[in-house]
């Protein structure tokens, strides 16, 4: 009897391992991570390899320098390690002064502009992936939770629209490859299924960290079609139908992917 | 001054086995890259590390053209002595940046 008992406990006690290791999968849906190397997830897990983690600690000094005559993020926002745990996991989120949605990065920079008193950091600059990073790494390990106000319901549709649309001279739709393919190979590479739960990213391809915008960028321009410009219309709704189809999955800023 | 993260540990046995984790942020820039405006990229690389331990060389790598931006280097060093472990890494355009971690060995 006693056997039997420390079998079953063993025997959850593997289950719970597996399940903490492949990650539990809400309604399928499977992180980027899972479909990696095991080399390249072994460079994401230990903070000491992943190159994410440089953009971090810099990002960690710009939260507390002061910017122009001012202040800086910590004067209001505090210690980051509490205040903006869970934060990154429910944008893109709706802006009630623009009146219109706003990711990560354009909060950051509304934050310079409106408080700070400071320009904007342009897209793709080393001090906003590092202060991206910095805010995104504090939900690590937190799931997906796009923000359910109602103003976001009609951006999101036109964002919906725009990932099943057909476009570019390869005539193909986001959906095509990531909801029907995921898994298959293409040129050498296995389709993920496209989740948006690890950004900023370290790209080993791009040799540095990276926006979701220039990875979606990126992808357009496979496809050969225009990409839209940086923190247009087009980009922050197809960013919010992305972070509403990620729902769940844990953040993994600073994920490291091939 | 570019950003270093230094796994090492603070304490350990004498005669002990540790491991040292280094990593750097550095564009390694190849040289045969061309930019923007379809000019070859002068070449930017880190050419050499070194680790000193209590003044002595205990670790050290050349680098080439071929290695990653933002080199991660691992290696095992055995701890004799309480001291000092300075890590050097050296490179083109006067790159040279110089951190140390120390260790109490018992």
């Amino acid at each position: 009897m006693r056997a039997r008992g420390t079998a079953l406990v063993l025997a959850a006690w593997l289950l719970g391992m597996a399940s903490a290791i492949a990650q539990p999968a809400p309604d399928g849906k499977r992180s980027g991570f899972d479909t990696m190397s095991p080399r390249i997830q072994a460079m994401q897990r230990d903070d000491q390899q992943n190159p994410g983690m440089l953009w971090v600690a810099d990002g960690e000094v710009l939260w507390n320098k002061i910017f122009g005559i001012t202040f800086s993020c910590a004067h209001c926002h505090g210690d980051a390690k509490k205040t903006m745990r869970g934060v990154a996991a429910h944008y893109p989120d709706w802006d009630p002064v623009e009146k219109k949605p706003v990711d990560l990065t354009q909060r950051i920079n509304l934050c310079r502009t409106r408080h700070q008193l400071v320009l904007p950091l342009p897209p793709e600059s080393e001090e906003m992936l590092g202060l991206e990073a910095y805010v995104a790494y504090q939900s690590r390990g937190m799931p997906l939770a796009p923000s359910a106000a109602k103003e976001l319901d009609a951006p999101r549709e036109r964002g919906r629209q725009q990932y099943e649309q057909r476009i570019g001279q390869l005539n193909l739709s986001c959906a095509l490859c990531h909801d029907k393919l995921p898994g298959h190979v293409l040129a050498g590479a296995t389709i993920p299924q496209g989740h948006v739960n690890g950004y900023p990213t370290y790209r080993l391809e791009w040799q540095g960290m990276g926006s979701l915008q220039r990875r979606l960028r990126n992808c357009l321009s496979g496809v050969r079609a225009e990409p839209p410009p940086f923190n247009s219309t087009e980009m922050i709704e197809l960013e919010l139908y992305l972070a509403a189809r990620s729902a769940g999955l844990p953040l993994e800023t600073p994920a490291v992917r091939p | 001054m570019a950003r270093t993260l230094i796994h090492a540990p603070t304490a350990a046995r004498k005669g002990e086995v540790v491991e040292i984790r280094t990593l750097i942020a550095h564009p390694m820039e190849t040289g045969y890259r061309a930019g923007a405006d379809g000019r070859t990229l002068a070449r930017d690389i880190i050419r050499r590390f070194s680790c000193r331990y209590n003044g002595e060389v205990v670790f050290s790598a050349d680098l080439y053209p071929a290695i990653s931006a933002n080199p991660y280097l691992a290696f095992n060093v055995v701890a004799d002595a309480s001291g000092s472990l300075t890590f050097t890494w050296e490179g083109d355009n006067g790159f040279a940046q110089t951190e140390s971690a120390s260790i109490t060995v018992s």
